[in-house]
């Protein structure tokens, strides 16, 4: 049934779609699953027909970033100590070593999407990112959340139950929803709540009930105190009977997820929240039941249902390019790419993005980041707009530089408290980052850049005679620059 | 700009003599639609027991040893309450009866987290419970401010929404009017149409430009503001009020309240800035004849811990207390005192207020929009205003 309604998918495909994809479809795909493709990415792939394009791009998915992570990664794990149990002098250098850290693994990430010869294994690892949201804000490690990381990474195009299983007993995540101290006296119902609601059936698929019970099976999965290493704690796990989703028995957390994945509705889930990513805003139901049963056909193999995204009707659709709204590490990482910048320093490009609403290694809460139009609003808008003419128009003449929004405060206030520092250490940063439009863009004069730039075609026209950097910066001046 | 104001000032009179609204009605409410909510949060959680110190409480000074202010310094409002000293500028308004002070606020199951719990706040949700937009921003899109107005709501000096935040309502974020005016010019594209997003996108940047032809810059005032960002955003806040296209609410932050070690110096700095600035902001509303038609409110993620810690500071705790005032306000001391003799588990207050029952007092008495919509259930307001 599965290989048929496949194989069915597979010829009508090739059948109606046989011939290249072209400028406009390469663009659109590499935007898609990965963050700002150059002219050159985008002649490569524009040869290529719809099947032949996919599969090159999941061929290339890794399991493991290209560039080495930061050292202390691989140093000991460094228990939590509340700052006030410490001197000025040790609490100083504490904050100092947490904020070092966690500026070292977004820069270490942001590099990693600049770099990777996979985009779409970074796409998909942010994905699950924002899914199985964990934050530094509580953990409160840079070296679990870099262990987290690398999991996602691992199962990014992987398999979602291996993915699931892991993340189950992944230190960060343990500690994040509280699990790691869970006992049987006072089950904590964080994980088992979260693990249904938001990674696997979605809400209102199951019954208070089933999250106490589930809550009871995951008690004793929790950490050793030294090393944050997983560890089965049997005198703090509850042994009993217990009912979750209608069956019964001494389940243990291992046995809880086997029970989510079996539900139809999980496979649905996830399918859905991938066309959100991937495809438009608006996922379409009947769609949506035929990937899930590819997903759950695939026994929750990631390419499969990646694969049936990107070759559905939908996917290519007019109507569905530049329908989503691209996120702030999408902007920021996707603007380096497409001009060719290659920062010495990311740390102001890291700023950028949480400064634009998201980031990485903090989503706002379990549920991830909301995405959509919500990246969008008044503050936003002007921030992201702010930095892609600034990117855009910094050279060496350059002078004067107009602060930017949204954190635009006064340049007259003075650099008080740790926001403003941070903001001014953006401000000089980016202004080191420069396009060099000497190489850029590599194509031929009489082409218009307008098809490389934008999904769409921009909401202000810009006139025939503006041409060359000026008629590029117009561009990126459009609300339509914002899509993707 | 002296030409608009002026123009405005004829319009409001016209609209009120047309209206024939009764005299004392009017001057209860001399311009019901232009109701401002001036929202001030005292970022980092401010330490509700050295802010209104419940100095009879033989407790108080056995929790706090080290921090605890000694009574020849305080500031007494009744037999019980008394304030920090470097908030003495609120005196003013706590005898002319515009001050109210609201004990005991916070909610159940409390989260210590900043960032959880100040989304608990922002977005008034349960405990337990994730929302996506925040409180103010729900109830303009439920009873939207007039379309005349330069924006429903503005932040002013960060670029983190809180309260306002959600895509639906019209929410600006400036620092100063002169400097969103210059930014706004990004924001000006003739195109409509398009995909749901590219509509979003330019709903986004209409607002932008509206708010930037309504905002009139280089108001200035005759009373003087606390040097510094907080200051300064007072400031903006007046020239906002002052505006002759209204605003419904505006949210400004007062940063460093996180006090874990050597709390009494900072934290006395921090409420002289915000007893000097609240003041400050009063004479300028006064100025504008803003004051009858503007609630000035405080709010924090939580209060702190009764019991100081090793390093002369104090922990995250859960209920605080909280700030409001205006010229219609009923001033005085509500909720309830610190409970010191009634601490939980982890040493913290109960609390006597919900912050729901807060935020109910601004939607049902100054608004007049139905709470129970926005707030998701029945919380019982408070009589700081009739």
């Amino acid at each position: 049934m599965a290989i048929r309604v496949f194989l069915a998918t597979f010829l009508v495909a090739a059948s109606a779609h046989a011939g290249p994809i072209g400028y406009e479809g390469a663009r659109h795909l590499l935007n898609r699953v990965g963050f700002g493709a150059t002219d050159a990415e985008v002649r490569d792939y524009a040869k290529l027909d719809r099947d032949a394009a996919v599969e090159r791009i999941l061929a290339g998915a890794r399991r493991e970033a290209s560039l080495k992570p930061p050292a202390f990664v691989d140093g000991p794990f460094v228990r939590f100590v509340p700052l006030n149990t410490l001197s000025d002098e040790d609490r100083q250098r504490e904050v100092r070593r947490r904020q070092d850290e966690a500026f070292a693994i977004r820069e270490w990430w942001l590099r990693e999407m600049l770099n990777t010869p996979s985009p779409i294994t970074e796409r998909m690892t942010l994905f699950w990112h924002g899914h199985f949201a964990t934050s530094l804000q509580k953990v409160y490690s840079a070296k679990l959340m870099y262990g987290q990381n690398a999991l996602l990474r691992s199962e990014a195009l992987g398999n979602f139950a291996t993915l699931l299983h892991g993340i189950a007993r992944d230190p960060a995540m343990l500690i994040y929803l509280d699990n790691a101290r869970s006992r049987r006296e006072a089950p904590n119902e964080n994980f088992a709540r979260e693990a249904m609601e938001l990674f696997t059936l979605g809400e209102g698929r199951y019954t208070e009930r089933d999250v106490k019970e589930a809550a009871r099976a995951f008690t004793g999965w929790s950490l050793e105190r030294d090393t944050a290493t997983f560890v089965r704690r049997a005198a703090w796990h509850d042994g009993s009977p217990k009912t979750v989703l209608g069956q019964t028995g001494r389940f243990d957390g291992k046995d809880i997820l086997d029970i989510l994945l079996a539900r139809p509705e999980t496979a649905e889930f996830i399918a859905t929240k991938l066309w959100k990513e991937l495809v438009s805003p608006t996922p379409d139901a009947k769609e949506v039941k035929r990937l899930a049963g590819v997903f759950r056909d695939a026994r929750y193999e990631v390419k499969p249902l990646v694969r049936a995204l990107l070759l559905s009707d939908s996917f290519w659709s007019k109507e569905n390019r530049g329908a989503l709204v691209k996120s702030p590490v999408d902007l920021v990482v996707g603007t380096l790419r497409l001009f060719q910048v290659q920062p010495m320093d990311l740390r102001p490009a890291v700023i950028a993005c949480a400064t634009l609403g998201q980031n990485p290694f903090a989503p706002p809460n379990v549920k991830g980041w909301p995405g959509g139009d919500a990246w969008i609003n008044s503050a936003t808008l002007l921030g992201r707009k702010q930095l892609v003419e600034r990117l855009l128009l910094n050279d060496d003449r350059m002078e004067a530089r107009a602060p930017m929004a949204p954190a635009e405060m006064s340049a007259a206030a003075p650099a008080k408290g740790p926001e403003e520092r941070i903001r001014r250490a953006m401000e000089r940063g980016l202004a080191t980052y420069r396009v060099d439009w000497e190489k850029w863009p590599a194509r031929p004069a009489d082409e218009s850049p307008d098809r490389l730039v934008l999904a769409i075609a921009p909401a202000s026209a810009v006139s025939a005679e503006t041409a060359g950097i000026e008629r590029v910066r117009r561009l990126a001046a459009d609300p339509a620059y914002q899509l993707k | 700009m002296t030409m608009r104001r002026r123009d405005f000032l004829r319009i409001a009179a016209t609209v009120s003599v047309s209206a024939a609204v009764p005299r004392a009605l009017a001057q209860a409410s001399r311009d019901p639609e232009r109701k401002l909510l001036i929202l001030v949060e005292l970022k980092g959680g401010n330490d509700g027991l050295n802010t209104v110190v419940p100095y009879a409480d033989p407790q108080y000074a056995r929790l706090r040893p080290r921090l605890a202010i000694a009574r020849d310094q305080l500031v007494a409002l009744s037999e019980q309450a008394a304030l920090h000293p470097s908030l003495e500028k609120l005196m003013p308004t706590w005898r002319d009866g515009k001050l109210a002070i609201v004990q005991g606020v916070g909610y159940p199951q409390p989260n210590l987290s900043h960032f959880r719990s100040i989304e608990i706040w922002d977005t008034a949700s349960k405990s337990d419970e994730y929302l996506e937009d925040g409180w103010l921003a729900r109830s303009f899109v439920r009873s939207p401010p007039p379309k005349s107005f330069a924006s429903d709501g503005v932040v002013v000096g960060s670029a983190d929404l809180g309260p306002l935040s959600g895509s639906k309502a019209r929410t600006i974020a400036l620092t100063n009017p002169d400097q969103f005016l210059r930014n706004a010019r990004l924001a000006r594209s003739e195109g409509e149409g398009g995909n749901a997003a590219l509509r979003h996108i330019l709903k986004v940047e209409h607002d932008v430009q509206q708010s930037a032809r309504r905002i009139a810059t280089g108001r200035e005032f005759k009373a003087e503001f606390p040097a510094g960002p907080f200051g300064n955003a007072l400031k903006t806040t007046a020239q906002l009020a002052a505006n002759p296209a209204g605003v419904a609410a505006i949210r400004l932050s007062l940063t460093g309240f996180d006090t874990h070690a050597n709390q009494p110096g900072g934290h006395a700095n921090l409420l002289r800035q915000l007893g000097e600035g609240l003041a400050a902001l009063r004479a300028a509303l006064e100025e504008a004849e803003r004051w009858d038609s503007t609630l000035i409110a405080t709010y924090s993620e939580f209060g702190r811990r009764p019991r100081e810690n090793q390093s002369n500071g104090t922990d995250h705790g859960t209920a605080g207390v909280h700030f409001v005032m205006g010229g219609t306000v009923r001033g005085g001391l509500y909720g309830a005192a610190p409970a010191l003799d009634r601490l939980d588990g982890n040493g913290n207050l109960p609390f006597a207020v919900d912050f729901r029952g807060y935020y109910a007092t601004f939607l049902d008495r100054w608004w007049s929009v139905d709470s129970r919509e926005v707030l998701g259930g029945r919380f019982a307001p408070i009589d700081f205003l009739a």
